[in-house]
């Protein structure tokens, strides 16, 4: 059977050119890289180029990166270090309701400890209000985090502007950028963004490695404590492969950056376009054209329930996620979309299609060709459905 | 994670639609979690001689509801009774932990097309 992977935003094949450099640093060049030996010594200027390809990817400096296990660490490391190391100054943190819930989940759990949280609420597009933002900050405000671009409806949020007030107002401001690395353009300092969660699985790299970009001269309490790696902000032997596959992944995906985002564009459109001419009664997610991630598609395709749309899907071929509950294995649907202000029955029917670079034109007149069928039988079986209702 | 059992229910649902003059219909949902079942019978002489679902839902809840309508098509509405959400979900070879929840709606959608039938003879 023909296959068709659109779920680039859960996660990404690694490279080829990836998988073979840290291939070298499982077998031949297994040292601890901080043993003085040549063993170690090889790892160690590995990793140093690594740091170098990840810091020239969003306009940092090799020295203000530091790697993590992944996104959700450096989230928290961001979040939970910052809001430790500045509570002599206050003890309040704004988010956003569209927050991955490695943010979310982290700021709850410090609301509930101590601290003071807002939860900014998003428009029907998913996108925050710089002017609510403004309203939320008080004296004891030390910390804004808000995600470049959402993982389920690809919203892109304001971040310069934000980075504008947070610089003037003296706040940390945290984003999360994992699902924009390599598909935006990123520069921390023209942005004034003080700490940076990226994630290698996203953009062609290896799972279980990312990174926290630390603004030279904020501090930030680490989460763990031992050996006083990662200048003592991230404890624990390095994982080299991990991390070098993660150096090639951001050197490729600078050089691809370019031709991705139009090659990205052009099929995100063709896929929005073919959807919202051939089904009847959907509904686009999210914002469209440059306010959308170049490879978010999320549609609510109403009467039907989006578990038993992905498995359809599944069956010829094509993998796609949704933020339907029965599928997150929670009783309720994507806080993403709930938070859109969509109700709970078109929150079910979300259909997530993200693209990659390895998707082509065929793909998409593939998925365009079947999913009317697939729907026509879903609403056929559907309580909800009548004929008239269009 | 779902049993062959499941995924064929779900290809080929069984008794889709809905019994124009039907004598007992019933309907059971959870806008929670999105699962929404309608069933439709012909009852007579108190054996189930058609039975219809639709149902808006994921997989669990079409191939319980495609599952449970064969269960309980040719029997007396007295066994018909019998079936629980959880012998459904036994015919299937089992459903996963987090899919219990969905498979909830079945048995109940008929007993309450059942319920419906029984106040409609009564009067
Ligand atoms: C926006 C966002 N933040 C954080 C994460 C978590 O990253 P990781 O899987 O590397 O822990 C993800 C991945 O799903 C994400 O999409
Ligand atoms: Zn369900």
């Amino acid at each position: 059977m023909k296959r068709i992977y659109l779920d680039h935003s859960a996660t990404t094949p690694v490279d080829p050119q990836v998988a073979e450099l840290m291939m070298k640093y499982f077998v031949d060049y297994y040292g601890n890289p901080s043993s003085v030996h040549y063993y170690g010594r090889e790892v160690r200027k590995a990793l140093d180029e690594a740091r170098t390809q990840v810091a020239t990817l969003i306009g940092a400096n090799p020295a203000e990166i530091a790697f993590t296990s992944g996104g959700t660490e450096a989230d928290n490391l961001a979040i939970q270090g910052a809001a430790k190391a500045k509570l002599k100054k206050g003890n309040h943190l704004i988010t956003s309701a569209i927050e991955h819930h490695a943010v979310l989940d982290t700021c709850k759990h410090l609301g509930k400890n101590g601290y003071e949280l807002t939860i900014l609420p998003v428009d029907e597009e998913g996108i925050i209000s710089v002017d609510e933002l403004k309203k939320a900050i008080r004296p004891e405000t030390i910390l804004v985090s808000i995600m470049h671009a959402n993982n389920e409806v690809g919203s892109i949020q304001p971040i310069e502007e934000i980075g504008k007030i947070t610089k003037q107002q003296d706040i940390l401001f945290h984003v999360d950028a994992v699902q924009s690395l390599g598909k935006c353009s990123i520069d921390v300092k023209a942005m004034n963004i003080d700490l940076l969660t990226i994630s290698s699985h996203k953009i062609y790299g290896p799972k279980g490695v990312g990174a926290l970009y630390i603004r030279k001269g904020v501090r930030v309490s680490p989460l763990m404590f031992g050996g006083a790696q990662e200048r003592k902000i991230r404890s624990g032997t390095e994982n080299a492969p991990g991390i070098i596959g993660f150096g090639k992944a951001c050197e490729l995906a600078g050089q691809r950056m370019e031709s991705e985002r139009a090659h990205l564009t052009s099929l995100r459109d063709k896929l929005i376009d073919g959807i919202m001419s051939k089904i009847d009664n959907v509904k686009l997610n999210g914002p469209s054209g440059s306010k959308r991630l170049v490879n978010n598609v999320n549609v609510s395709i109403n009467f039907i329930e989006g578990e038993s749309l992905l498995l359809s899907l599944d069956m010829i071929g094509v993998a796609a996620s949704s933020g339907s509950a029965c599928t997150s294995g929670s009783l309720d649907p994507s806080h993403v979309l709930l938070a859109m202000g969509l109700s709970h029955e078109v929150a079910h029917g979300s259909l997530r299609l993200s693209l990659g670079m390895q998707n082509t034109d065929e793909d998409i007149d593939y998925v365009l060709e079947e999913l009317p069928k697939i729907v026509d039988r879903l609403r056929a079986m559907s309580p909800l459905y009548t004929k008239t209702s269009c | 994670m779902y049993s062959d059992k499941v995924i064929d229910h779900f290809t080929n649902p069984r008794n889709v639609g809905e019994i124009e003059g039907a004598n007992g219909v019933g309907q059971v949902g959870n806008a929670k979690c999105g699962d929404i079942m309608r069933i439709s019978l012909v009852v007579e002489e108190d054996i189930i001689k058609d039975i219809k679902f639709k149902t808006f839902g994921c997989g669990a809840a079409v191939a319980t509801s495609s599952m449970v309508t064969e269960m309980v098509k040719g029997k007396t509405l007295e066994e018909a009774l019998k079936v629980t959400n959880s012998t459904v979900a036994e015919a299937l070879g089992g459903l996963p932990e987090t899919k219990l929840h969905c498979s909830n709606l079945a048995a109940d959608a008929v007993h309450d097309a059942i319920k419906n039938y029984l106040e409609k003879t009564k009067v």
